[in-house]
């Protein structure tokens, strides 16, 4: 999956977790938390989504790595790929 | 039948707690012992007419641009929009003391001036106050206690000032008498002069509906008219629910927002050491209310009645406590559901009186004697309406009442308390391993609160704990 198609699908579950978040302009490596005004309980959320539509698990520890669209493509997309070769 | 969760009571916690877990795949039961929705906040039809039965405000009203409000929060995590709420804010509410008002509206600045004009010489220090509270985070879980009056003699000079500001606050959600948690008290001032009032049109039940519809479409089951007879315990967790029909539920986690007195009484306790019974914390709340309903053949605007809420209180020195008598005619609060924006072209005007109670009389009388004392103070309320509206006697077509024993019946509280038990449990963690507590006794206040009561629990205890 492209870095682009990861970033989407953050974006995508964003929009569903903060329909009131403004996405038109979110840079890749800025804290999202800051850029979106997200809260501990978006940021679950976003969490949730993953495994909800993904069945994708990100553990407590690994938390930091949903911190920016960089950061969270860097982290999610090795696990998209598992899933696609699954 | 076995349940991811089962939670006790389709009030506004409960079906909050139960949108979170449907909707993200948790098998969920909700088990409501009445046919109707909501508990304290629920609703009913009279005569053609529809009722609210404890709403007055929504309390925490903020705009879409105050996207780290509650409210704000709330919808988000229950995936609603503002539309499904249909709110519409206040015009302006009053605290009346003898010689004394304080006119607010849900714009602070209002709330400051007033304070200005009747207490000039703690202007300054009520902004300083109100910083303090604005500061205050609302959804900390372990926050001690710390009694609201010394912080306030501290902070503010003049006493009636203190009396003004306790009085509308405890009235709309202290379980404890005489004082409150200042915690609460930030929360309580935050949820309604930082924020603010508002109503759906339509009452209540445009909120409850819309919980129970997203409830229902996340795929979670509902049970009516099903009262909880036991929750069977191994002394250590809750291992299954027993219903008065005789059916068995079983659960990996149980949520109950009965009440922590109230669903500590429905556990098995034979089989349960005494330790787990956390003996001698029985400390069910002890404030009640009556309130009179009157509706009236113009709206209540049109007959020189503008605000839409009043508290009021006859004496320099506010007392928030169980009354020696059946009903406590010192203070009260009038709520005028006609006098929010957008409200006009209710069909009929409607008015609210209501006074603190003490519940024993209430509960206790028989038949006869319940009737006579709700036609006794019936009438000390269509008296006391004349303070508000000339001529109000004359004008009402229609009047309902509710008492201890209502709330009662509603809520399952002890007491008929309508804020349950003064001792909060703000983590919901009980004594039983997998049973938590939402709702009132875990301490967020008012329906904005216990929605987020409901998710903070399910977050808590289920969701985050994967």
């Amino acid at each position: 999956m492209s870095d682009q198609a990861v970033r989407d699908i953050i974006l995508g579950i964003i929009a569903v977790v903060a329909p009131d978040a403004d996405l038109s302009d979110v840079k890749n490596d800025a804290r999202l938390r800051d850029q979106l005004e997200l809260d501990s309980m978006d940021f679950l959320d976003i969490v949730m989504e993953l495994r909800k539509r993904y069945k994708i698990e990100v553990p407590k520890e690994d938390y930091p790595q949903l911190a920016t669209l960089d950061s969270c493509v860097a982290y999610l997309s090795p696990k998209f790929a598992a899933m696609a070769t699954a | 039948m076995h349940f991811d969760v089962v939670i006790i009571g389709a009030g506004m916690s409960g079906l909050a707690a139960g949108i979170r877990l449907a909707y993200f795949d948790k098998r969920v039961c909700i088990v409501e012992k009445h046919y109707a929705f909501g508990g304290l906040n629920s609703y009913y039809t009279l005569g053609g007419r529809k009722f609210d039965v404890g709403l007055h405000a929504v309390t925490n009203y903020a705009g879409p641009e105050r996207r780290s409000a509650p409210l704000s929060k709330l919808l988000r995590q229950l995936r609603l929009t503002r539309d499904d709420f249909d709110l519409h804010e206040q015009r302006f509410s009053d605290v009346q003391f003898p010689g004394r008002r304080l006119r607010f509206t849900n714009d602070i600045s209002v709330f400051t001036d007033e304070v200005a004009r009747e207490f000039p010489l703690e202007a300054d220090r009520f902004r300083r106050l109100v910083e303090r509270v604005r500061e205050y985070d609302d959804l900390l879980l372990d926050a001690p206690y710390r009694p609201a009056r010394p912080i306030l003699r501290d902070a503010l000079g003049d006493p009636v000032l203190i009396e003004m500001l306790l009085c509308p606050i405890m009235f709309y959600g202290s379980a404890e008498e005489h004082d409150m948690d200042f915690a609460q008290f930030a929360t309580m001032f935050k949820s309604m002069f930082l924020e603010g009032f508002a109503r759906p049109r339509d009452g209540v039940r445009t909120i409850i509906k819309a919980l129970v519809r997203k409830f229902r479409a996340s795929g979670g089951k509902l049970m009516m008219r099903c009262p909880v007879a036991r929750l069977e315990t191994d002394g250590r967790r809750v291992v299954g629910v027993t219903l008065e029909s005789g059916e068995t539920l079983t659960a990996d986690v149980l949520l109950s927002s009965a009440g922590y007195e109230e669903t500590m009484r429905l556990c098995s306790h034979d089989d349960a050491p005494p330790q787990n019974r956390e003996s001698g914390v029985h400390e069910p709340g002890r404030i009640s209310f009556v309130e009179s309903i009157a509706v009236l053949d113009q709206p209540p605007a049109k007959l020189g009645h503008e605000a839409t809420i009043v508290f009021y209180n006859d004496h320099e020195t506010f007392t928030y406590a169980r009354p020696d008598e059946p009903v406590d005619l010192r203070s009260g609060i009038v709520c005028c559901p006609n006098n929010y924006e957008g409200h006009d072209d209710l069909p009929e005007g409607v008015f609210r009186l209501t006074w603190l109670a003490d519940y024993e009389p209430w509960m206790q009388w028989d038949g006869d004697a319940y009737a006579a004392a709700k036609k006794r103070y019936h009438d000390v309320f269509l008296s006391q309406g004349e303070r508000f509206i000339s001529g109000f006697r004359d004008h009402v077509v229609f009047t309902d009442m509710f008492t201890p024993r209502t709330i009662h019946y509603y809520t399952g509280h002890c007491n008929g308390a309508v804020y349950g038990s003064p001792r909060k449990r703000r983590d919901g963690r009980t004594a039983l391993e997998n049973l938590f507590i939402c709702g009132t006794d875990q301490g967020f206040l008012g329906i904005v609160g216990a929605m987020l009561s409901g998710i903070t629990i399910a977050n808590l205890h289920v969701l985050a704990r994967e």
